[in-house]
């Protein structure tokens, strides 16, 4: 198991050095930050300090040399906006989005998982059928859309629950986790119940039937655990779409997590606070891949195996 | 369809046989119409004893298996006969009975062990979820008995292999372990649906004297779902011979295969291969099994056979005394030697 | 209801076969399977009819669209006081609704068709290969899918808008290279479980090459898994563009998607909430339309499963009356 982890770990060092090497590329191309940093009126000689005290008027190797001897100090300069550790900044964003996405994927996976089994359960019946169609429309929904209908619904109209912020404690939460959560759950919904179907109908369910295993324990003991592979990878995918930062969410409902961040800092230049957010989530998504494999090796011996006879 | 002839009650006088079977009836649902899989199917088997159920493929007899095991697939359905082992009638009891049956006195033995095997979890734990179902015993003790099963079906160094998964295992050894499975809680009737097709002929021989020494030990009646004539006559006691839904001919193995009393059987047993003469011709019957949707009215073999009359055409034979503990369902069952 | 599935039925004996008799030729045969579907059929119609919107409407509507007309500002929908053209309500320069939204509707798909095209084509290419071969190709192949993965699209997506011109080509090669793992990854799981069978190596053994092994057994095998995919990828597309155009880094003004529209109202929703409400529906139901018409796909390609589609849904729900699953 632990070899497994480790394998993995190797083969994901390059590409992780690859998108740090790509994110630094791709934010100096984004333009000069000088011109948003210093007033109109900045002569020259003000522009030249400016720009030699950031390092911009070094050759573009020595400025990639900085950078990488820089991440392996985990040290990312100091943000251009507010002078702040780049790294502080984006440390104390990341636990907001993190926060919202680990409470809206287990709210996810937990419903899907219900409804999933029970429309597996009693296949094609009318509960399952408009699940079906109710899962497929909530897969389609926009966030963004969601977002705001649900914000007109019970804040403007209603005056429920508080149209941004954080402040109103639980409150506050619900309408970011239910726009963040729609399509996860609809998603998650449709390969469930699709991944159950499978699984039910398999020889050794009908094995587990005739030792007189009861309906709960082959639903949960045996087809459960047969049919979350596929669950799993879908899974990790919109998990990683949520780490990714949820932006638009964060947005709308003024969430103080790494996706506005990330759009602030692209918007004002900010390098090195771009880069410590981007780093943050690349490192994080690679992490949560390799806890995806590592689930898959422990739900499945064959996986574990190195080489395939 | 015409007069069906009445099947008489399953011959009283013998011990109670631990299961019969008695007007076995499945209906399939199918998109052109209602199929008749399986056709007042009569048997009984007996303690200590195995029953072969002969007949080529489609033949209606891995139907009958899982009917009486309760795992028809939605589409297939019981519409009529009995099932008893004991007092309980299969058929007629509620699924919480069944349930409670299905271990301590009916097991069955799949054919494909590699896909009827859960792959994700280990074969202790498979093999010691009866006694936890059914004995309510803790794991570590479930799993002590789990390894002793391992032992009696043959399995080396029971205490590693436990912890071992099941595509791990060869053919014969995932077999042992379907085997150990299904007599783990001591079953009355242990039916077993082609336990060797999928074996070579070695690894057959030793899973065949494996069954008949657990079914010795544990008194069980042993149900042998078979299309392989050599298996038949090397180890049942008793045959039933199945074609196209209906049961044909039941007696003694010996009498049924020394002088069988009809066409069909007759038919099965010359096309097999053991007298041929280099550069002969071999032996088969004419012409293929009815299509299930088109049952000709009256004997189901009248397409086939050589005795075939207008009587056969008109009334469907039910099964018949022809000797001691010996049935057929033919008209002429005296005629078959002449064959 | 849809026929989605439905509880695969698997006979053991070979008894369930085709009503004998009927052998219809390629078209009329997936016709008639939609037609069976009553849900799928709609589910084409409505998207039939985006199709239809997004390749004449904006002919037809003229200048409705961009007619700016002050006196008609925000007007309700769902009335035909100011004339037909306004009965989806206007907007705050007084364009129809109706206009703007058609005009949207070709934009929009004008971004996601060629997005999902050119993904799903690179995407399964560079996956059938990886999983076939495995070794180094599959390992690397599966790399730089990680990468595309964990890159922040948004980031690529606002470079090229401040790098480039922020125009609709540009955002497609956006859209189709975030999208490219997707593809990649399943063509490679099925490629490689694919490989391992027998039939491939029959192939091997009388001389086939790698490719044509990959083009003529494993990319017919692959493609409805892949059509499916990229049907629902189409609904991904979407929805990202209007996000896109939401946060404003996508389609720009004058331009106008129904991203751009939802931002666009965003403002009014005190007073005028269709601005933003209907063009969210416009997405809704073209997405969920097609992913209905995904679903009817997945067992229309499959042959095991056509038998499904082949009877009209009244017999078949007499038939599949399947109960409990246990």
């Amino acid at each position: 198991m632990f070899s497994f982890v480790r394998r993995r770990m190797y083969t994901s060092a390059i590409p992780l050095v690859i998108v740090l090497l790509g994110v630094f590329l791709l934010a100096r191309l984004t333009g000069d930050p000088t011109n948003l940093y210093l007033p109109e009126s900045a002569t020259a000689d003000q522009r030249e300090a400016f720009a030699a005290a950031n390092g911009f008027n070094d050759p573009l190797i020595v400025q990639l040399f900085d950078y990488f001897k820089g991440i392996i100090h985990l040290d990312f300069g100091t943000s251009l906006r507010t002078g702040e550790s780049a790294a502080e900044m984006a440390l104390r964003a990341f636990p907001a989005t993190l926060q919202l996405a680990f409470v809206t994927m287990a709210l996810a996976i937990l419903g899907a998982v219900i409804v999933g089994c029970w429309a597996a359960y009693r296949p094609n019946s009318l509960a399952d059928r408009f699940s079906s169609l109710l899962s497929m429309t909530a897969a389609s929904i926009p966030d963004f859309w969601f977002a705001i209908t649900g914000v007109w619904l019970f804040s403007v109209l209603m005056g429920w629950l508080p149209t941004s912020g954080t402040d109103a404690g639980m409150l506050s939460w619900i309408l970011p986790i239910a726009t963040l959560m729609i399509r996860p759950l609809g998603v998650l919904t449709q390969v469930v119940r699709g991944a159950m179907v499978s699984a039910l109908s398999a020889p050794y369910v009908r094995l587990a039937r005739s030792k007189g295993a009861s309906d709960f324990r082959v639903v949960t003991h045996h087809a459960l655990r047969n049919a979350a592979a596929p669950a799993l990878t879908v899974a990790g995918d919109l998990a990683v779409g949520l780490i990714n930062g949820a932006v638009v969410v964060e947005a709308i409902f003024g969430w103080p997590g790494i996706g506005k961040l990330m759009i602030d800092a692209i918007l004002q230049r900010d390098f090195a606070v771009l880069q410590a957010a981007v780093l943050l989530t690349a490192v994080s998504i690679f992490i949560l891949n390799i806890a995806i494999d590592a689930c898959y090796a422990l739900l499945d011996a064959r996986v574990r195996e190195p080489a395939k006879v | 369809m015409t007069a069906v002839a009445e099947h008489p009650p399953v011959d009283q006088t013998d011990a109670d046989p631990a299961l019969r079977v008695q007007d076995l009836t499945v209906d399939i649902r199918t998109i052109a119409g209602t199929v008749r899989a399986v056709d007042h199917v009569t048997f009984a088997a007996r303690s200590g004893e195995t029953l072969a159920l002969l007949g080529e493929s489609g033949c209606g007899k891995s139907m009958t298996a899982t009917a009486l095991v309760g795992l028809l697939e939605p589409v297939a359905q019981v519409v009529d006969g009995s099932a008893r082992i004991g007092d309980t009638d299969l058929i007629t009891a509620d699924r919480k009975k069944r349930r409670a049956m299905a271990g301590p006195e009916l097991a069955i033995v799949f054919q494909d062990a590699l896909t009827a095997l859960n792959p994700l979890y280990t074969v202790g734990t498979q093999l010691a979820e009866p006694f936890r179902i059914h004995h309510g015993l803790k794991a570590k003790e479930a799993k002590r008995r789990a390894m002793e099963l391992m032992t009696r079906v043959g399995i080396p160094q029971p205490e590693e292999r436990m912890k071992a998964y099941p595509h791990q295992f060869s053919g014969g050894m995932r077999q042992r372990l379907l085997i150990a499975m299904a007599v783990a809680l001591n079953p009355k009737v242990l039916i077993a649906d082609e336990p060797t097709t999928a074996l070579d002929v070695t690894v057959q021989a030793q899973i065949m004297a494996l069954l008949k020494s657990l079914r010795t030990e544990y008194d069980m009646a042993v149900v042998l779902i078979t299309h392989d004539l050599a298996l038949v006559a090397e180890e049942a006691d008793r045959v039933a011979v199945m074609y196209a839904g209906s049961i044909v001919e039941t007696g003694s193995v010996t009498e049924v295969f020394g002088d069988p009393k009809h066409p069909y059987t007759k038919g099965l047993l010359d096309s097999v291969p053991v007298d041929a003469v280099r550069g002969a011709e071999l032996k088969s019957i004419g012409g293929s099994p009815p299509d299930l949707h088109s049952i000709p009215a009256g004997c189901v073999y009248q397409d086939r056979c050589p005795l075939v009359r207008d009587i056969c055409r008109s009334t469907r034979p039910g099964l018949q005394d022809v000797g001691s503990r010996r049935k057929s369902a033919c008209h002429f069952p005296g005629e078959v030697s002449n064959v | 209801m849809t026929q989605l599935d439905l509880v695969p039925v698997k006979p053991t004996t070979a008894i369930v076969s085709e009503p004998v008799g009927r052998k219809a030729s390629g078209r009329s045969v997936w016709f008639r399977m939609l037609v069976n579907d009553r849900v799928a059929a709609v589910a084409a119609t409505v998207l039939g009819v985006v199709a239809l919107t997004a390749l004449f409407g904006p002919m037809l509507v003229g200048d409705l669209a961009t007619d700016i007309d002050l006196d008609n500002s925000n007007q309700a929908p769902f009335t035909l006081a100011h004339g037909w053209a306004n009965v989806l309500g206007t907007d705050p320069l007084g364009r129809s609704m109706l206009a703007r939204l058609v005009v949207a509707c070709q934009t929009t798909l004008s971004v996601a068709i060629p997005a999902v095209v050119i993904s799903a084509v690179i995407g399964s290419v560079i996956g059938m290969w990886a999983g076939y071969y495995r070794g180094w190709r599959e390992t690397l192949a599966m790399r730089v899918a990680d990468v595309i993965m964990s890159f922040p699209s948004l980031l690529l997506a606002v470079v090229v808008l401040y790098v480039f011109s922020p125009s609709a080509a540009n955002i497609v090669v956006v859209l189709a290279i975030t999208r490219i793992p997707v593809y990649l990854r399943t063509a490679r799981a099925e490629s490689a479980e694919l490989a391992t069978r027998v039939f491939v190596d029959a192939a091997r053994t009388f001389g086939a090459s790698g490719t044509s092994i990959i083009t003529r057994h494993v990319l017919p095998i692959v493609l409805p898994t892949l059509l499916t995919v990229a049907t629902l990828d189409f609904c991904y597309v979407m929805l990202a563009e209007s996000s896109l155009s939401f946060l404003g880094i996508g389609i720009q003004p004058p331009d106008v998607s129904w991203g751009l529209m939802v931002a666009q109202g965003r403002t009014y929703l005190h007073t005028a909430w269709w601005l933003s409400f209907l063009p969210g529906l416009a997405i809704v139901i073209t997405t969920v339309s097609a992913t209905i018409l995904a679903a009817w796909a997945r067992i229309a390609t499959d042959p095991a499963q056509r038998w499904r589609l082949t009877v009209p849904q009244k017999r078949l729900s007499r038939f599949a009356k399947t109960g409990k699953a246990l």
